[in-house]
């Protein structure tokens, strides 16, 4: 068996965020970035899965971006994947979930893959598109959003977490991709044995150049951040005062403080 | 202009977000058909075509399926825009179609200001305008995000859809319905909830304490929830419960996207929160800049007197 897992590197979403100078994305100065973090429920599931399987299957994983996308492939490996593949792109925000679907799937055609694993969404742009579509491009069968899995017989049952709290069960032969959602299972950190294992494992470079056949069909109009909201008050200061305000505004404005 | 609206029928029964597709078909200004995998005994108000395939005849959600039958009432219908709502059937079938036409996407679409199309990106830090450069676009638009205005009326015009092949290569088994809920939080008038930033199970403990001084009901985020620091029937959230308290206080919640769209319906909303510019001061009508774990203990302390 072979597994593909497809991970993006994404700021810390708790960063302040500005404006690059063409105000089309953020500026990367200053901002630390991770993997994002339901792509690190892929990479643990895809190992999980490994393990199930008496350590077989060989698990790729595939990032898109500049070379500090290498930091997010050299954790994923220290999680347990064989190799990497990073596809080299420092432009790779002006390509849409189209063009980034397409290159990925560039990379699997003829490659065998058996699984995909991905997040079911990016923290950044979150399009939610890309895992569907490389599916889509391959001609495998998908499901989306899951917060189970299972692998038996060839046959995956995937729990797909739905609305309200309820989840639908589908089952899907091989190859599939299915992309995951917080809740699926908890990612390992890497211990130190592994992280120095890690180091040996080859990370193949390939230039998006090569891989991109697609133009875009969506671009980026502007960037800007949100319009705050009128009448919001903001109480900064000591707690007490921070306190007396905010009592103050609750007794004028709500109904729910006992009568004190 | 002409918007195909997918239409969603779940576990037998119709889903009100059907009327938000309408909602945004008329600030979009087109013309609408619609789409419906469901039943004719349940069928939206809705004054215009409506392309319907049987629910007893193809089942639950199947998403192969479904992209068929989708793909014939565009073939139909030639439409300019086809627009899901961004839910577990929205951003599952969407791309699908998209991939099929060979066609652009916009997901989860927030605003349409200047007649473009507004989405979030970065945990709802900032906003971005997507244009289409195919001829035909799909859009998904976010839950909540546009409202019906009025009582939706109007009979549908019912044409059958149909496809020859329903094979599709994922199966569907069930549905699993959500954990017995052990609190109510659509009838509480004051809910005080824990986000990530309380940061331990330990801490939610505060969080508690302040909402039962005010005679309220505990709420989570998501990332709360799966740490498994409380409870899911706490969960507030696209995936958790709307709710609409007089009061709600949100404690070290940054405001996901998710969550918002859970508690934006509350009277008045209260956060706490170190950060200045978390998103959760959007919509907050006071957002007090603190420490958690200082602001809370004194709250309570204050409401308890």
């Amino acid at each position: 068996m072979k597994i593909l897992v497809c991970i993006k590197q994404v700021p810390d979403m708790e960063s302040r965020f500005k404006l690059n100078s063409e105000g089309t994305w953020y500026d990367e100065a200053d901002l630390a970035f991770r993997m994002n973090e339901y792509d690190e429920y892929a990479v643990e599931q895809a190992v999980q899965l490994k393990e199930q399987l008496g350590g077989e299957p060989e698990i790729t994983v595939l990032s898109m971006g500049p070379d500090r996308v290498v930091e997010a492939l050299k954790k994923a490996l220290a999680m347990g994947a064989d190799r990497a593949v990073h596809v080299k792109d420092d432009k790779y925000y002006q390509k849409d979930p189209w063009q980034v679907a397409s290159v990925i799937a560039g990379h699997a055609a003829g490659q065998g893959y058996d699984v995909v694993f991905t997040g079911m969404q990016s923290q950044d742009r979150g399009s939610a598109q890309v895992g569907v579509t490389v599916a889509e491009l391959l001609g495998f069968g998908c499901a989306t959003t899951l917060v189970g899995f299972a692998f038996d017989a060839g046959v995956i049952t995937a729990k797909r977490e739905l609305e309200g709290g309820s989840k639908g069960v589908v089952k899907l032969k091989l190859p599939a991709v299915v992309t995951c959602q917080l809740g699926l299972n908890t990612p390992r950190y890497p211990t130190l044995p592994n992280i120095m294992k890690a180091k040996k494992k080859e990370i193949l470079v390939q230039a998006v150049s090569e891989l991109l056949k697609e133009a875009e069909v969506t671009g980026t109009g502007g960037m800007y951040p949100p319009a705050k909201r009128g009448g919001g008050i903001v109480i900064e200061g000591e707690v007490n005062d921070q306190l007396d305000k905010l009592m103050g505004i609750l007794k004028e404005k709500t109904t729910v403080l006992r009568a004190a | 202009m002409k918007a195909l609206l997918i239409a969603e029928y779940r576990q037998g029964k119709l889903l009100e977000t059907t009327y938000e597709l309408q909602a945004f078909a008329g600030l979009l200004g087109a013309e609408s058909a619609m789409v419906l995998v469901g039943s004719p005994a349940d069928l939206p108000k809705f004054a215009g075509k409506l392309y319907l395939a049987d629910v007893a005849k193809y089942g639950e959600y199947n998403p192969d399926l479904h992209k068929k039958l989708v793909l014939e009432a565009v073939a139909k219908e030639n439409p300019d825009y086809i627009v899901f709502v961004h839910s577990s059937y929205g951003w599952d079938l969407a791309p699908r179609v998209a991939a099929a036409l060979r066609i652009g996407q916009v997901s989860e679409v927030v605003g349409l200001p200047d007649g473009k199309f507004e989405v979030t990106c970065c945990n709802a830090k900032l906003r971005r305008t997507v244009a289409p450069k195919s001829a035909r676009t799909v859009v998904t638009i976010q839950a909540g995000a546009f409202s019906p205005q009025g009582e939706p009326q109007g009979a549908p015009q019912v044409e059958g859809i149909d496809v020859a092949d329903p094979a599709g290569k994922t199966e569907f088994v069930g549905y699993e319905a959500a954990e017995q809920k052990d609190v109510d939080l659509t009838r509480a008038e004051v809910i005080v909830s824990a986000g990530r930033g309380v940061g331990k199970k330990e801490n939610v403990q505060v969080i508690a304490q302040l909402a039962k001084a005010l005679g309220g009901e505990l709420g989570a985020s998501r990332p709360v929830v799966d740490a498994g620091w409380a409870p899911h029937s706490h969960q507030v959230g696209t995936t958790g419960q709307t709710v609409s308290p007089k009061l709600y206080v949100a404690c070290g919640i940054s405001g996901a996207i998710q969550h918002l769209a859970g508690m934006k319906m509350a009277d008045f909303i209260v956060a706490i929160n170190k950060d200045k510019d978390a998103p959760i001061g959007e919509i907050a009508d006071v957002l007090i800049v603190a420490d958690v774990l200082q602001f809370v203990p004194a709250m309570t302390a204050r409401c308890a007197r």
